[in-house]
């Protein structure tokens, strides 16, 4: 997020899109729905389903799936051809605004309820209420980028946020809702094939040159970025990878298409696993490794706002079971001594591997990233502190952007709008759309160990429009197949009328009814994000 | 009502928001999750699976024992074991295909500390940059 939670409820304006804020982040939908019903604020919410938060919006546009950049360029077309851009910060502020001009001429209203299935006129008024507020804020998530054009979709609503000059003050910016606790923090520390922490580039000579000098290493890091994940598993089918270690994943259930997962990790070389349960991926691994639960450990997640905050340890260790960062360490230890063990040239010394705490940990990290710098775990206690934080006296940084951007001037992206990969057609006539629901999360493996949880929600069920259902003979709590050109799925049908026409709408917290058995391939080809949002699928009453 | 042997503040590990949570403890079972009202991102609200969703954390299911396979089957092994022999074949395939022939995937569920150090072990000890996780998915 650009901007912080405090100030979600300061926004005018709230345009919420590929979000479903109520299921997937819901103390966040608090915020939202407070600056409804207390400020008086406006929500715009773009999204085909009828989610919850539609009960607290002034607009509900429902594109077709996939239609995303087609209805915002065609907002950002009525918010200049109208003369609501704001002039002055554009010209401060941005650059390239000619190029998006040229890029949305004929990205009439007309042509966006054409392309998009909003009503023109609806689409007139969203720019209208987004343009003339004083603060503006947008909520994206999955909904956006798991796309085959993600960053394409990414790009447009910063297009709206610097058409308006929406950056920089409270309650506006451009703000994705990242999904796990941590994977904010997963990217920042280099969880990435193409950064170190902090984002500092492997291409870059000097940033590789700092690492490797601090850590002492006998290898040199390459300078060619790495595979992706969805890059790693065709890597194993094609024999370029033949190893994989896997820390607390679980990509047999939440990557897509996974027969072909599958057939990867069976035949891979070797698989490490370590996890706290032996899941679907352990299941398949050659050595796992047991690590330990959030409660059973120290150190730092960082949540959607970029705020790192303290995890502390509640519970001693179980069994034979180590502390992940004890795990680590000691593959560490041992690595470098075989290294030093089996060189025959001179090389540098390998660093030791032993750290007091994951404290001592985190100060490594600071020291070698400059956004971090001003940042220990002391200084955490109890409120912890968003990033950027360049030095000890430094308060953090709870607006991004204020005076200018990261990169000097914003930059508008002219951008065409594309079809998604695979769009329904008279074999597969359904969209299947996944997501979260509130009760359960992500594969499973802790929310339905949760006696409670399982007891509310106990199964996946197969959403379809009730219209739908009663065309195809199908009633609430039949057994039905979903199919797609991957796989199938098998599942008890839920009629709804929060569904569009045509949409059938799966969460894959569920092995039993596995949507990611019916996803495809395709990616974004910049962001290499799956698809998730967008498959053809046929359904069928068993 | 029960009274805590301690209360330990800590940070939630559902999803991105970052809700602050007091985990109450009563013979080292998780009986009882409130939040402080000051808390930065939550003013102390927590969602359904905030404060009910952790008796994965006493599950019989938790792993308690390295497991190595042998004959096709995974079976306990000791730490020593599992770890060299870890450590073993990731050095031989690196010298037998190059360290891009190895994989990392790191963890938004695991903390920074525990992902910078992975990710030093892909960079720094093998030397591939093939090093991602689940931030796609």
């Amino acid at each position: 997020m650009t901007n912080s939670i405090a100030d979600i409820h300061l926004a005018e304006v709230l345009l919420v899109t590929g979000s479903n804020t109520t299921e997937a982040h819901p103390v966040i939908s608090l915020e939202m729905k407070k600056a409804v019903r207390q400020r008086g604020a406006k929500l715009i919410l773009i999204d085909p389903r009828e989610i919850e938060l539609a009960d607290f919006a002034t607009l509900h546009l429902r594109p077709r799936s996939g239609t995303d950049v087609a209805l915002l360029n065609s907002m950002a077309h009525v918010i200049i051809g109208r003369g609501w851009a704001k002039e002055e910060f554009i010209a401060a502020r941005t650059e390239n605004f000619d190029a998006l001009r040229e890029a949305v001429k004929e990205s009439t209203p007309q042509w966006g309820e054409d392309v998009t299935g909003v009503p023109a006129e609806m689409i007139e008024e969203a720019a209208q209420v987004y343009s003339q507020a004083g603060s503006a804020a947008i909520f994206w998530a999955m909904g956006i980028t798991q796309s085959s054009h993600g960053v394409d979709n990414v790009q447009a609503l910063a297009n709206l946020a610097l058409l308006t000059g929406n950056f920089g003050k409270p309650g506006s910016g451009v703000n994705p809702l990242r999904g796990q606790n941590n994977v904010q923090g997963a990217c920042d520390m280099g969880g990435l094939p193409n950064v170190l922490t902090g984002y500092q580039q492997v291409a870059d000579e000097n940033a590789r040159a700092k690492f490797e000098n601090a850590w002492q290493t006998s290898v040199k890091i390459p300078s060619k970025p790495g595979l992706t994940v969805t890059e790693m598993m065709n890597g194993v089918l094609d024999g370029r990878i033949k190893a994989l270690y896997i820390l607390g994943e679980n990509p047999m259930l939440s990557d897509p298409n996974t027969n072909h997962v599958k057939e990867a990790l069976e035949k891979i070389e070797f698989l490490v696993a370590q996890d706290i349960f032996l899941n679907e991926t352990a299941q398949l691994a050659h050595v796992v490794l047991p690590g330990v639960s959030f409660a059973e450990k120290e150190g730092t997640f960082t949540n959607t706002e970029r705020r790192v905050q303290l995890v502390r340890a509640a519970l001693p260790v179980r069994g034979d079971a180590r502390r992940d960062l004890d795990i680590i360490c000691d593959l560490g230890q041992r690595l470098s001594r075989a290294d030093a063990k089996n060189s025959s040239d001179a090389i540098r010394p390998v660093s030791d591997w032993n750290y007091a705490d994951a404290a001592a940990v985190w100060d490594e990290i600071a020291a070698l990233t400059p956004s971090l710098a001003g940042i220990s775990h002391e200084r955490l206690d109890p409120r912890g502190i968003q990033w950027p934080c360049p030095a000890a006296d430094h308060p953090g940084t709870p607006i991004l952007h204020k005076e200018k951007f990261t990169r000097g001037l914003g930059k508008f992206t002219p951008l065409v709008f594309r079809e998604p990969m695979e769009n329904p057609d008279s074999e597969y006539p359904f969209t299947l759309n996944t997501g979260r629901i509130l009760q359960h999360w992500h594969g499973g493996t802790m929310s339905r160990r949760s006696e409670g949880l399982d007891w509310v929600v106990p199964e996946g069920e197969i959403q379809i429009n009730d219209a739908d259902g009663e065309r195809l003979g199908i009633a609430s709590g039949e057994m039905i197949r979903v199919a797609s050109r991957r796989g199938e799925a098998t599942g008890k049908a839920r009629l709804t009328d929060k569904l569009p026409r045509g949409m059938v709408f799966m969460n894959f917290h569920f092995a039993e009814v596995p949507a990611n058995a019916l996803t495809g391939d395709a990616v974004d080809p910049v962001a290499k994000i799956p698809e998730y949002k967008v498959s053809a699928v046929k359904i069928e009453r068993i | 009502m029960i009274k805590p042997d301690r209360i330990v503040a800590t940070t939630c590990p559902y999803c991105g928001v970052g809700c602050t949570l007091n985990l109450h403890i009563k013979e080292n079972v998780v009986y009882r999750v409130t939040s402080p009202f000051d808390a930065p991102a939550n003013h102390g609200n927590l969602c359904v699976k905030g404060r009910f969703g952790y008796d994965f954390i006493h599950s019989k299911d938790r792993l308690t024992k390295p497991l190595m396979r042998k004959d096709g089957e995974l079976a306990p092994a000791k730490w020593d074991g599992a770890l060299g022999h870890v450590a073993e074949r990731l050095l031989e395939i690196r010298d037998k295909y190059g360290p891009d022939s190895i994989g990392f995937l790191l963890s938004a569920k695991c903390t920074n500390e525990e992902n910078y150090l992975l990710q030093k072990v892909a960079r720094g000890l093998i030397g591939t940059n093939n090093v991602d996780h689940c931030a796609r998915l």
